[in-house]
């Protein structure tokens, strides 16, 4: 299991609905969430969207694992609600958001990196007239998924460094060699696309 | 047949490479020399990632400064780094990555795929995220994504460099039994007893191309 949402292998009719299907019903669900401003329409479109978990086949732990980088988001813009609107709105806007994330990762827990980059292109194909290239823009989906997790373990990379000389938290000793590092693996990784033939 | 004719390479006023002269034909060859020694730029120029600021590089007669595309389609490149050769999320994607590129259709991908992961011990892993896999798997994903597209030379720089002695094992047991012709840049003086040649180059110039043997003695003395 990743919690980064990154495929996970199944039959189940989720997995099996075509890519470009889920896509157009994701954004079709968030333009829709717009409508929703009570808890109760709210909480019935989480267990909709649990349900959908429970018939791809997925645990709660792939839920709870979308939701983990939400956290401090979601308690900011529910603290802030809860003061400002009231605890009604606060419930509202956190739920549309919870089920925006676990919507979007239902999409990638139950959908080929390469499925949906091909729907991507497919969908991409018409911007063609207007200097688009859709295969790029594929790539560059596919590049963007692929590299959080690589981002993920510099930065892990970097905190270890940081404890191992007994330096305290401080964001700009972070941040610094976390950019030069994430900058040298992007130079890396273009030497590497050109040796694969992207370039060609 | 890998050939360097008058070669030279510089980054601005550093130059890394000093008229390089050799032609290789052997099918397993070897590169050595100390960091900076311009054993990594010159492993670049023959897959044409890097052009030589003089001289010509040619790859079966093709000359990496005007057949760049058809050099690289013969030449297979793997990194030191597997982390920052793999391009999709998951292993079977990547390996399907190259073959996608080249137009191969989706159903002759996926035979291409599943005989390559099978080769490589990757059968089982492929639908894991990449950045799951061990350090030794992660570099023959590497090696499986360039072998799949079948170029008739792998230049390896370092592959062994990260890795355990076992995944160092494993890694230099898959690349001495590969079909193609290889060319090893490495640190790892021991994996080169069975190689036909091998090249040793000290700041920049090719100072020592002989068998094995030789060369790794001649590399020792030079390190004293």
């Amino acid at each position: 299991m990743s919690p980064l949402g990154l495929y996970v292998p199944g039959t189940s009719p989720v997995h099996r609905a075509p890519a470009a299907a889920k896509l157009v019903g994701l954004v079709a669900l968030g333009v829709l969430s717009v409508w929703l401003d009570r808890p109760w329409q709210v909480a019935a479109v989480v267990g909709l969207v649990l349900a959908s978990y429970a018939l791809a086949g997925l645990s709660w732990r792939h839920a709870a694992g979308q939701l983990r980088p939400l956290a401090w988001v979601g308690a900011f813009t529910g603290i802030f609600h809860l003061l400002v609107n009231g605890v009604e709105r606060a419930l509202v806007v956190v739920g549309v958001l919870a089920v925006l994330v676990l919507l979007a990762g239902l999409v990638t827990l139950t959908t080929r990196t390469t499925d949906l980059v091909d729907a991507v292109v497919a969908g991409c194909r018409p911007l063609r007239a207007v200097g688009v290239d859709p295969e790029r823009v594929g790539l560059m989906i596919a590049l963007g998924i692929r590299c959080v997790p690589v981002v993920v373990g510099l930065a892990e990379e970097v905190r270890d460094a940081q404890r191992a000389r007994g330096l305290t938290a401080s964001p700009r000793a972070f941040a610094v060699p976390l950019i030069v590092r994430a900058l040298r693996h992007a130079d890396a990784l273009g030497e590497a696309l050109v040796a694969r033939g992207v370039d060609d | 047949m890998i050939e360097a004719r008058g070669v030279s390479h510089r980054y601005g006023d550093r130059v890394v490479l000093r008229d390089v002269d050799v032609r290789i034909t052997e099918q397993r060859v070897g590169v050595v020399g100390a960091n900076g020694s311009g054993k990594s730029t010159f492993a670049r120029l023959v897959n044409g990632l890097v052009l030589p600021t003089a001289g010509r590089v040619r790859v079966d007669g093709l000359d990496t400064r005007t057949d760049g595309r058809a050099v690289r389609r013969r030449v297979g490149f793997c990194f030191t780094d597997p982390d920052a050769q793999i391009v999709m999320p998951t292993v079977a994607e990547d390996v399907a990555f190259g073959l996608r590129r080249r137009g191969r259709s989706r159903v002759e991908s996926r035979t291409r795929v599943r005989d390559a992961l099978a080769a490589y011990g990757l059968a089982e892993h492929a639908d894991h995220p990449a950045h799951l896999l061990s350090g030794g798997q992660k570099q023959l994903l590497a090696l499986a994504s360039v072998l799949v597209t079948e170029p008739a030379v792998l230049v390896t720089d370092e592959p062994t460099t990260l890795l355990d002695l076992r995944n160092a094992q494993l890694v230099s047991r898959v690349v001495a039994g590969l079909p193609q012709q290889v060319l090893l840049v490495t640190h790892h003086l021991d994996l080169l007893d069975a190689f036909d040649r091998v090249l040793v180059f000290d700041e920049g110039r090719l100072v020592c191309d002989d068998l094995p043997a030789e060369a790794v003695g001649f590399y020792r003395k030079l390190m004293r």
